[in-house]
């Protein structure tokens, strides 16, 4: 494809879709698809072909359109109506509504002025329910691929580093590294061989983030990636992605070969002497694979176990050769930064943190789903005005960061959410999981949880992790049981300390983060439980 | 039918050029065929890959995702992430654990295996469960119990 012809495409595409009467969008992302979306879905293509109204309305497929606990959820563009928790009967009845049809589907309508849609901002999300995933000339008529098409034509590498840099992107995975000097360590690196791996095996249980990007904006990471390709210098490109994320994948096989089949990716791209070409490479279930050596590990075929750094990986990565890894939310905010410029970006978010935070909310919390929210937006406005606030309790604590993270009490809610907050207030970004916890939860059980997870998770390369995590874990069982000592506790910080400095990878660092968390902030919840009778 | 799983496998196999980079994958294809991996798989892939046993061995191994032991008629998979951890996941693994079988194995009759996995993702639906492939959402111990009764299991 040349880069009028992409033109060309995208405004047919509008062109087309301006002509159709309505355009029904079911959102086919795993959460709404486990609650009925693809019988939905049938039932409007039926009732359209009974109607006779093939090629005036469309039913299509859609990324994640948010409100997971109300799902399905359909979108009708004709009235930009948000419809929930609609059976399939009552989703024929949007085809072509009568006065009667219409007051039954307004019960089912959603508020979308209501905070939880109108808090957001969505840079990342931009496109998740406003394309078929799975079609690439609705990526296109959403202007996609024109930041490949600008940074190959238009901009030297050298040039797009420097866009990346002054919009001040920092790394999605969890560590915040700024991804314009990562791009850049990369390029320098003299040998003709690199590569550009897309970290997506999101293993922090409670975070669905890069999911719902992947289901339902495939080619936004492809074109992202492809650009880091341009900036650094590398021809081929992985994608590791979790091997339980089944729709994802094949969502993402989909789209690598529309690309492919459209010159977007391969040789020559835009006839331009750049070529770059995508693989997948599934994960076996293993969080620790997350960590990118031991993700490299991974894709030689090997067991996923961390290795000493540096070398960092831009220096010496997959095969030994100059790699650059970023989250698979970092490649998706490359493309907007690109064609908006990076000033553009800056001018969003607080000091140190740029741009948009995509967080999945789960938990003890009245609307679960996926939002978007500029850095710097309180926990107090994601908790309460976005996500509804807490039904039938009370606040308690919010945990970010997984198990690499902590849970943040009360006396926080009014923190500005980004990277340096975070870390000051013992919690972390992470990966955008933020679960809300009520009365109902036990602090030192859910810190034995975590540890339980990471002990499971542990790859055993180094003691301080393998044994440590076990020893925490034992003793946070021993208190959850009442039979602990204050002695425990004691031991519990110095173990946390131990683990903290000694462990060979980013798992075993920050293993104890919870348990120090939930001590900071919960302690009396321990000492309540200790066998010399704090307990009621 | 066996004949035809060995030629997918090979077919597998020289996609990849028999590299022993791709082992992971071959793995992957392995599984989908046979169900798990026996020994002889595991050989046989040794071989063809001219990698040694213990590394084939060691790698499906480490990963979860790999079975060396056959699985049950029925599985059923409880999600432990964070969101379903609140809102009871453990009940229902419990329940699980009572009639069919400890997590990681199949029951004695070979008709369920029970698993749990990390997070699978769909916390909106929390506590949710993989029920032979398919995610069922906001289960509870209850409808398990139901469900295992339709099925046979006391
Ligand atoms: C135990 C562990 C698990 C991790 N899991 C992930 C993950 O699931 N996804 C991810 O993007 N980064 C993960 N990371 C961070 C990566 O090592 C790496 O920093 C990141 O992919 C870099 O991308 P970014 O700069 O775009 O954030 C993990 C790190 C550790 C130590
Ligand atoms: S810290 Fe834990 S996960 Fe990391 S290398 Fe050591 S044992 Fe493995």
């Amino acid at each position: 494809m040349t880069v009028e012809e992409l033109f060309e495409l995208h405004s047919e595409e509008q062109a087309r879709l301006r002509r159709l009467e309505n355009r029904i969008y079911c959102c086919t992302a795993a959460g709404c698809v486990s609650c009925g979306a693809e019988g939905l879905r049938s039932a409007i293509a039926a009732a359209i072909k009974a109607e006779g109204l093939e090629g005036r309305v469309e039913v299509c497929g859609s990324g994640c359109l948010g409100l997971c606990s109300k799902g399905p959820l359909v979108r009708s563009a004709a009235d930009g109506a948000l419809y929930g928790e609609l059976p399939p009967e009552e989703g024929a009845l949007l085809v072509r509504p009568n006065p009667i049809d219409r007051q039954r589907l307004a019960a089912k309508r959603l508020d979308t002025n209501a905070p939880f849609f109108a808090r957001q901002l969505k840079i990342v999300l931009a496109n998740s329910g406003q394309v078929d995933p799975e079609r690439l000339a609705d990526y296109i008529a959403a202007g996609g691929y024109q930041a490949l098409a600008k940074a190959v034509t238009e901009m030297t590498p050298q040039e797009v580093i420097e866009e990346i840099k002054r919009s001040g992107l920092r790394g999605r995975g969890g560590a915040g590294y700024p991804t314009g000097l990562k791009w850049e360590l990369v390029a320098r690196q003299p040998s003709p061989v690199k590569y550009v791996v897309c970290n997506a095996d999101e293993g922090d249980p409670g975070a669905f983030m890069d999911r719902s990007v992947l289901e339902g904006d495939p080619h936004r990471v492809l074109e992202g990636m492809a650009i880091a390709g341009y900036a650094v210098g590398a021809q081929q490109g992985y994608i590791y992605v979790r091997g339980e994320y089944g729709l994802a994948i094949q969502r993402l096989q989909t789209a690598i070969k529309q690309a492919e089949r459209e010159k977007l990716l391969g040789n020559r791209v835009f006839e331009t002497g750049f070529q770059f070409r995508v693989d997948l490479r599934i994960g076996a279930g293993a969080f620790v694979c997350g960590e990118e050596t031991a993700l490299i590990a991974s894709i030689e075929g090997k067991r996923g176990q961390p290795r000493q750094r540096p070398p960092y990986p831009p220096e010496s990565g997959l095969w030994e050769k100059p790699t650059l890894i970023n989250n698979v939310e970092t490649f998706a905010n490359v493309p907007p930064i690109i064609t908006e410029g990076g000033d553009w970006f800056a001018s969003i978010g607080t000091e140190t943190s740029k741009g948009t935070k995509v967080f999945a909310l789960a938990g003890k919390i009245a609307h679960t789903g996926l939002i978007e929210v500029p850095m710097g937006t309180t926990l107090r406005t994601i908790v309460f005005e976005i996500g509804g606030g807490v039904p039938g309790g009370k606040f308690k604590a919010a945990q970010t960061g997984g198990p690499s993270g902590g849970c943040i009490p009360e006396q926080f809610l009014d923190v500005p959410v980004d990277y340096e907050s975070l870390t000051n207030i013992g919690s972390m970004m992470g990966s955008g999981g933020l679960i809300v916890m009520d009365e109902s939860s036990d602090m030192v059980d859910v810190a034995r949880f975590f540890m339980e997870f990471c002990m499971d998770e542990s790859c055993g390369k180094c003691i301080p992790c393998r044994a440590g995590t076990v020893q925490m874990h034992d003793i946070l069982s021993r208190l959850t049981r009442g039979e602990g000592t204050a002695e425990d506790i004691r031991l519990l910080e110095e173990l946390g300390a131990l683990l903290r400095e000694t462990s060979l990878c980013g798992l075993g660092q920050t293993a104890p983060n919870p348990v120090m968390s939930t001590l900071r902030y919960f302690r009396h919840e321990y000492e309540a439980k200790l066998a010399s009778g704090g307990r009621q | 039918m066996q004949d035809n799983r060995a030629k997918f496998l090979e077919r597998a196999m020289s996609r990849h050029h028999y590299s022993g980079d791709a082992l992971i994958e071959v793995l992957h294809t392995a599984q989908e065929l046979y169900g798990y991996l026996t020994p002889e798989l595991l050989k046989t892939i040794a071989r063809k890959l001219r990698l040694p046993p213990s590394r084939v061995l060691g790698v499906a191994t480490f990963y979860h995702f790999f079975s060396l032991a056959p699985k049950g008629e029925h599985s059923y998979t409880v999600c432990l992430g964070t969101a379903c951890y609140v809102k009871g996941a453990l009940g229902l693994l419990e329940t699980l654990e009572r009639r069919c079988a400890k997590a990681g194995s199949t029951s004695a009759d070979g008709k369920v295996s029970v698993n749990t996995a990390r997070c699978i993702g769909a916390c909106g639906l929390a506590p949710a469960i993989i029920r032979d492939g398919e995610i069922v959402g906001r289960v509870t111990p209850e409808m398990l119990e139901a469900e295992l009764s339709t099925l046979g299991i006391r």
